[in-house]
């Protein structure tokens, strides 16, 4: 008991609570298997973990270990991912670990309500990924065109390269300009909106700068309107990607701030 | 029987669906480090800390950077000059 520990995945209500063949064959972290603790109308889906790894002081060294990080969220997703996919799913953070199944017990009684708001809020809905990025200015033909060569090369040197930073600004502006609207017509179709940090280009692994890392819960009647108005977005200049869908991680704030900027929308 | 292994892999991918190993690490850390149901009191401990989801990240972008040597070899600077 002592020595082990209940790390929890998602919660769902009982009424969904999807028939066992929905968690066959999927692994949770560390390898443990996942099983449900019921209780007050909710099904927490949980695994026992040890704490030799789950505990505190393990937990602040295994998180500064990418492999240990990233082996551990894709354990995390695939199990929210298989629940998700049978029923509507709030997702819980990253590495949420009880000292056993009775304080899980405790926690589905306290957030009772929590999650039920949350439950009504995603079900019927998914949530959609969508990443804008600028694409790299046009090259810079402009500074070939125009007067030939003059007497004074200096002044006209300094003169392109304005010219130049200030096409490529306003380019920039444009584009940013645009995301904007790209994240507002997206939103319109959506239930909920959020953003999250644009994502560093180390990370990302592209050289063009992000300029919308968005996150949309749809309702999945609206599912094919969300992709047309997303299509209809696409334009030169900046550069559209699509992910999902996602169990509706970014829609699952408990605290009554909402996530950092959800915005709600009058939708249908 | 009743799994269908490959129709279901490519059902999923025409969906642009990916399996949870496809999906990419970094779109998965933004959802599961920023999102998901937070929840305080009795917890051993959660990632929540926000100083260990930034030591994590910066590990992160180490080890991207560590192993693409090559492949970006060839850049446009865009925002330099």
């Amino acid at each position: 008991m002592a020595d082990r520990g209940t790390y929890l995945y998602a919660v769902t209500r009982e009424e969904d609570r999807p028939g066992p063949a929905a968690l066959e064959g999927v692994a949770g972290v560390a390898g443990a298997p996942v099983r449900t603790v019921a209780h007050a109308g909710l099904v927490a889906y949980v695994s026992t973990v040890p704490l030799e790894e789950f505990g505190e002081e393990p937990l602040r060294r295994s998180l500064e270990d990418l492999d240990w990080v990233g082996a551990t969220a894709r354990a995390h997703h695939s199990v929210v991912e298989a629940v998700a996919e049978a029923a509507a799913t709030a997702p819980v953070r990253l590495v949420t670990v009880y000292s056993g199944d009775d304080q899980v017990r405790d926690m589905l009684d306290r957030r009772c309500e929590d999650f039920t708001a949350i439950l009504s809020q995603v079900a019927g809905r998914r949530e959609w990924g969508v990443k804008a990025y600028a694409a790299p200015p046009a090259a810079e033909r402009e500074q070939d065109r125009g007067e030939p060569a003059t007497t004074r090369p200096g002044t006209e040197y300094l003169r392109r390269r304005k010219a130049s930073l200030r096409t490529r600004d306003d380019a920039w502006r444009d584009a940013a300009a645009r995301a904007e609207r790209i994240h507002a017509a997206l939103g319109d179709v959506a239930v909920a909106s959020t953003r999250h940090r644009p994502q560093d280009p180390q990370l990302s692994g592209r050289d063009d700068v992000m300029l919308l890392n968005g996150a949309y819960l749809v309702g999945e009647d609206r599912r094919e309107e969300f992709a047309a108005t997303l299509d209809a977005l696409r334009e030169p200049g900046v550069e559209i990607e699509l992910t999902g869908p996602w169990a509706p991680y970014s829609f699952s704030a408990l605290e009554s701030g909402g996530g950092p900027g959800t915005e709600a929308h009058d939708g249908p | 029987m009743a799994r269908d292994v490959a129709p279901r892999g490519a059902r999923l991918a025409a969906e642009g669906r990916l399996p949870a190993e496809r999906v990419a690490l970094v779109d998965l850390l933004d959802r599961l480090l920023a999102g998901g149901v937070v929840i305080t009191g009795d917890i051993v401990l959660s990632i929540s800390d926000i100083d260990l989801v930034r030591i994590s990240l910066r590990a992160l972008i180490m080890s991207v950077r560590a192993s693409e040597p090559l492949e970006t070899g060839v850049r446009h600077e865009p925002s330099q000059l």
